[in-house]
């Protein structure tokens, strides 16, 4: 059962910094993207090409996997962006479908026995989960930590200004297209990192595991947690985990079908849309109104640490 | 003063239905001009082609001696944000506010350009003396805000970034008429005291009129009358056409 538990949280893990991505773009930015299983496999399969068939390090195939995710998501971006709403949607889920057949075709049996990362002359090994909790967890709170910021700086006022009105954020100087491309690569970028460390916990990539579901899956947990709120979007994954492994947990396999987590994604998204819109922690405060100066900032977080804080003067 | 902006014979089609057709204006720098105009005649159309977010099929417009917009033909023009950035600042049609953000916070957004944070906190306590209504409403969400102080929040919200010329689309659009007359002057002050050269477009065409010190009529697409402000409200056409008399 605790084994159960840890499995559980690996993948809510690697599932938050997918969301934490999909929140990137839909969150703050306001596109309605659904290729994130493409970005997930685009990262899954960098890392096993360069671990197996190249022999480099995990720790060299992470970058590479943020980096080619997010060079695809340029391309896709740059031609789809310029859609709204459901034709986006729609864009990038074919788009999302192509990266999948693309790497069927490449590889129809995928790859396995990928090389195990190591650490400090320690080996990740996929029996020792809690190695993997430390290690993916690590990198959610990374994320976390680092997509706060952005939501906070210039470049994440300018995404949720493109979200909030585009023709307002034009008016006062934003370049839309910029931002919105901006988001979509960062968002891309993560969802590869997360391909890529799931990949290092399997050891196997198959191109059946990207289907169109994942995408579904992953804007799910930003809308049941809450869009544009990091920190929401980290408790979603940990319960959209804990239903889809529902059955196992109460070990009611036999009467549970395996399928019957697709209709509670489904009923939970019609639920959340009538009952809580905003998802279960709501959107996160805007905090970039700060009336202090770069100089009084620095000031106050040397000489009165809560004040910098944000904490009440 | 010399001119600010100048429209030289532009024409915008949507699909092959054409919006505008041969306009040309020119706006002196520190004055107030409105344009008025039926529904449908092509006002908000031609205040889209200035920010650039409708192409142009023929023409250019210049803003302060550079050419912000051309056809397609001659490399285009500036994007919008671009021409933000050279002070040209858009109250659009409708207001556009971020309803989700407080009052203060979308003005932050306004200065956007403004990386100074002491000139923002400046210019938010110029803007809360202005309009004290917002200084009053500034943590609200602009959401929960009435028509016309969502108006002046997005006057507020223009100014933030320090324009050399305003645009306004409609600014009395759906509004009391009290509350319009309180817009048209808080406009007259923001052009004489804050020396911000002003181009309005409005149906309330008495309104605009009495506080341009030039107008443009605007029918079908096309310019059919300019004068001088008085001049206009004393045109037997004008005052047929447009104020009912």
């Amino acid at each position: 059962m605790l084994n159960f538990f840890q499995l559980i949280l690996i993948y809510a893990g690697i599932y938050a910094i997918m969301a934490i991505g999909q929140n990137c773009i839909t969150g703050y930015t306001g596109m309605l993207s659904l290729c994130h299983a493409g970005f997930f496999c685009i990262g899954s399969y960098a890392t096993a090409i360069i671990c197996k068939t190249f022999g480099l390090s995990f720790w060299f195939s992470l970058p590479v996997a943020a980096i080619v995710s997010g060079f695809v998501g340029l391309l896709i971006g740059i031609p789809t962006l310029r859609l709204k709403g459901d034709y986006l949607c729609i864009a990038t889920l074919g788009l999302g479908e192509i990266i999948r057949n693309v790497a069927t075709n490449l590889n129809p049996v995928g790859y396995n026995s990928i090389p195990r990362a190591t650490l400090f002359g320690y080996q990740f090994a996929s029996r020792n989960k809690l190695a993997f909790i430390f290690l993916i967890w690590a990198f959610v709170l990374i994320f976390y930590i680092l997509f706060q910021q952005l939501a906070h700086s210039r470049l994440g006022r300018a995404m949720i200004a493109v979200r909030e009105d585009e023709v307002a954020a034009q008016s006062n100087g934003i370049n839309v297209t910029k931002y919105k491309i901006s988001s979509f690569v960062l968002g891309a970028a993560v969802g590869g990192i997360a391909g890529c460390l799931q990949t290092a916990y399997t050891l196997t990539v198959q191109p059946g595991s990207y289907t169109f579901m994942v995408s579904v899956m992953v804007l799910c947990t930003v809308v049941l947690g809450g869009m544009g709120n990091a920190k929401a979007v980290i408790l979603g994954a940990v319960i959209i985990q804990f239903i889809s492994y529902l059955p196992q947990l109460t070990g009611l396999t036999n009467v549970i079908p395996a399928q019957a987590k697709q209709i509670i994604y489904g009923l939970l998204l019609v639920v959340m849309m009538l009952c809580r819109p905003q998802g279960i922690l709501g959107r996160d405060k805007y905090r970039y109104g700060d009336p202090r100066t770069r100089k009084e900032k620095l000031h106050d977080f040397f000489v009165h640490p809560r004040k910098a804080k944000g904490g009440k003067v | 003063m010399g001119e600010i902006l100048k429209i030289d014979n532009i024409s915008v089609s949507y699909g092959s239905i054409r919006a505008l057709t041969d306009i040309s204006m020119s706006i002196d720098e520190g004055a107030v001009v409105s344009l008025i105009g039926a529904n449908g005649a092509g006002k908000s159309t031609l205040l889209k082609a200035i920010v650039g977010q409708e192409p142009l099929k023929s023409g250019s417009i210049t803003f302060a001696g550079e050419t912000i917009c051309q056809t397609k033909h001659h490399h285009g023009g500036l994007t919008t944000d671009l021409i933000a950035r050279r002070g040209i600042a858009l109250v659009p049609e409708g207001r556009h506010v971020f309803a989700d953000m407080t009052v203060e916070e979308n003005l932050d957004m306004g200065a956007f350009m403004v990386r100074d944070q002491a000139l923002i906190n400046k210019r938010k306590e110029e803007m809360y003396d202005f309009f004290p209504i917002l200084g009053a409403r500034k943590k609200q969400k602009t959401r929960s805000l009435s028509g016309g102080e969502q108006q002046m929040m997005a006057i507020a919200r223009a100014l933030m970034s320090a324009p050399r010329l305003l645009l306004l689309d409609e600014p009395g659009l759906g509004l009391a008429p009290l509350v319009v007359q309180d817009i048209f002057n808080k406009i007259k002050i923001i052009n004489e005291e804050n020396k911000v050269t002003v181009f309005l477009v409005e149906q309330n065409a008495r309104l605009a009129l009495r506080s341009s010190s030039y107008g443009y009529v605007l029918e079908n697409g096309k310019i059919v009358l300019e004068d001088k402000g008085e001049a206009l409200l004393l045109n037997e056409k004008v005052q047929k056409a447009y104020l009912g008399a």
